[in-house]
């Protein structure tokens, strides 16, 4: 038990990596691979837990790679920023499964679906982890590559289309990012971003740390769906199966938004770097085009799709504030968003079920005909758009209150006009999917699966605990933003020998 | 030699991206192909490759001398040319699924994901 818990962080990676070299040798053994795909999430949450307590109990978690010192071997440091994102994950993935039992098809499962999707969950886990930023680069890499083979699983010609325009952008996105490590190791001489962050502050400001600083944003960008970086994600999200969105939808684009609080807290500072302003716009920008472009589609996954754009500004609007405040609205709002989005999107596979159909001009009626499903439907949706008491109105409140206080009153504004119009999107998916009468009434509506039920149930009741113990939440999230400023503690863990002492 | 390795670099880097925003599709991954390659040698020349010693450490030492060659960028480097060749065969296999299927790798005429929920059509969005 003392090795299990002293090697907590690397639990999260080590799981789904052993589960995907597992279900790869069960190849053509279906119901075998389904098992170990199981087995594995279940630790992985499992894990997630353990790291999740150890970091609250006993601060940064921390392993040392082939026992080489800091500087020169790959580490992982775990904070509680790190453990919480883990936890998440691992929350996450058991959800998706436990939906996948009534979704995932056959021809999926022939095609790999629990390799990649296991790859993808290590991936995701990686960089949440990792205490080396090449590390993370290569992590992304993983979650690229696996995602793209999940994207195209069921090899339609829209899931074709879909997955080019995700590979082409995402591939220039880590080009991107790596070309910032490769500035970075130049100016600096180290990818260790403990030794990074010592080494930094006290260099003069200069064009390639400038271009570095740059380069990892724009790559970030990409991948978080920053304006106006953001249009391959409304073009490929709504071919995947619901499954696989869901987790995409979740957390793909939050690690890269992770990888932003990361980087411009810890390396760069949002005020030094000069991205203050920059970063003001890019969050304005996201918040209202992702809101507009979901007004004017039928489909629900891509109104959703447009909805994950427009939150992500939110969370970028705490990063480009930057205050503690701001920091810590920004980390509860990934939390609320993660376990919120991607109840939608299962939901939007239930209603597919319910109704047949994606369509929101096709369906209707499902308020009398599925009652609980309409249940389950409006604590994500009212989340979403920030009614109280639920988890999203303590995020929004947060992000803006921490805004108004610093004197960013047109960025508060903006994000509330835009709650006000993702209010106008839940609603238009609420009267036309529950409430008008069946557009088709001659289809006879489809039951919807226990198994999805209770995924959506518990994500919701997920919803609701956050929405009425905020406290909790809120401390943890102020604790994490506190580490994020003064990340001394991760650093002192990372290179036990006081500064200079190299 | 920076200068010309610079003008080499960006050479190639602006190649990749006049491809990248071609609209064959085997454009675009030969061009995010070469993209890749500048980046790679950014990276190996971030690394400075003026010393030719080998880096070894003496016996007896315990660090590399100051004047031996730095092994980090090779290490690198060989990690990203891994995962770039990794990615660029996925995407190959992607396009060849691509023109199998749809029997195009014009970008202009590969639109099933926009035509499948788009808002403006009267029959979209099912399955």
């Amino acid at each position: 038990m003392g090795f299990v818990e002293t090697h907590a962080a690397l639990w999260p990676v080590l799981v789904p990596v052993l589960g995907v070299a597992i279900t790869t040798c069960l190849w053509k053994r279906r119901v075998a691979q389904r098992v170990a795909a199981y087995g594995a999430a279940a630790l992985l949450f499992a894990s997630t837990l353990l790291l999740l307590a150890r970091v609250a109990r006993e601060g940064v978690q921390m392993i040392r790679f082939g026992g080489w010192e800091a500087p020169f071997g790959i580490v992982f440091a775990v904070d509680d920023l790190g453990a919480a994102m883990a936890a998440i994950t691992g929350l996450l993935t058991a959800a998706v499964l436990c939906f996948g039992l009534a979704d995932i098809r056959r021809r999926e499962e022939e095609a790999g679906f629990y390799p990649l999707f296991l790859g993808m969950i290590a991936g995701v886990n990686g960089a949440f982890l990792t205490g080396d930023i090449f590390n993370m680069y290569v992590w992304f890499e993983l979650m690229l590559i696996t995602a793209m083979g999940l994207l195209v699983i069921g090899r339609t010609p829209a899931q074709l289309d879909g997955t080019i325009r995700y590979a082409a952008l995402n591939l220039l996105s880590t080009l991107l990012f790596l070309t910032g490590v490769a500035l970075l190791y130049g100016a600096t001489g180290t990818v260790n971003m403990a030794d990074l962050a010592r080494v930094l502050p006290a260099m003069p400001p200069s064009i390639d740390l400038t271009i570095a600083a740059l380069l990892l944003f724009a790559g970030f960008a990409i991948k978080a769906g920053y304006f106006p970086l953001f249009f391959w994600l409304p073009a490929s999200y709504h071919t995947a199966s619901i499954p696989v969105s869901a987790i995409f939808a979740g957390l793909l684009t939050k690690v890269g938004v992770y990888a932003c609080f990361r980087v411009f807290t810890l390396l760069f500072t949002v005020e030094g770097s000069g991205l203050r302003e920059v970063l003001g716009v890019v969050a304005g920008a996201t918040m209202l085009f992702g809101v507009f472009g979901a007004a004017v589609q039928w489909d629900v996954r891509r109104i959703l799709s447009f909805h994950i754009v427009s939150q992500i500004g939110y969370m970028l609007l705490g990063l480009a504030v930057s205050t503690e405040a701001a920091l810590a609205g920004g980390i509860f709002y990934v939390v609320h968003h993660i376990v919120v989005k991607a109840n939608l999107f299962l939901i939007a596979g239930a209603i597919h079920r319910a109704s047949g159909t994606f369509d929101l001009r096709q369906s209707g009626g499902l308020m009398y005909r599925r009652p609980l499903l309409a249940a389950l439907f409006l604590v994500p949706a009212l989340s979403l758009a920030g009614i109280p008491p639920l988890s999203g109105f303590w995020a929004k409140l947060l992000v803006i209150d921490a805004a108004l206080r610093a004197g960013r009153v047109w960025l508060a504004a903006v994000a509330l006009f835009v709650g006000l119009l993702t209010l106008y999107s839940m609603s238009k998916i609420w009267i036309e999917a529950f409430w008008k009468a069946p557009a088709r009434p001659e289809v006879a509506p489809g039951r919807v699966p226990v198994a999805m039920l209770a995924a959506i149930a518990a994500l919701a009741l997920v919803t609701l605990a956050i929405g009425f113990q905020p406290q909790a939440f809120i401390e943890y999230a102020r604790h994490a933003a506190a580490e994020l400023i003064d990340p001394s503690a991760w650093v002192g863990s990372i290179l036990p020998a006081a500064p200079g002492g190299k | 030699m920076d200068l010309l390795y610079a003008f080499a670099i960006s050479a190639i880097a602006a190649c990749g991206v006049y491809l990248a925003l071609s609209r064959n599709v085997v454009g675009i991954l030969l061009g995010v192909n070469m993209i890749s390659a500048a980046v790679n040698l950014v990276l190996f020349y971030a690394g400075r490759i003026r010393s030719q010693l080998p880096a070894v450490i003496p016996a007896g030492e315990r660090a590399l001398g100051a004047d031996a060659a730095n092994p980090v960028p090779q290490a690198l480097i060989l990690t990203a040319i891994v995962i770039g060749f990794s990615l660029t065969t996925v995407f190959a296999a992607l396009v060849l699924r691509t023109f199998r299927s749809v029997g195009t790798i014009d970008l202009r005429r590969i639109d099933a994901a926009e035509r499948l929920g788009s808002p403006w059509e009267e029959r979209g969005g099912a399955g």
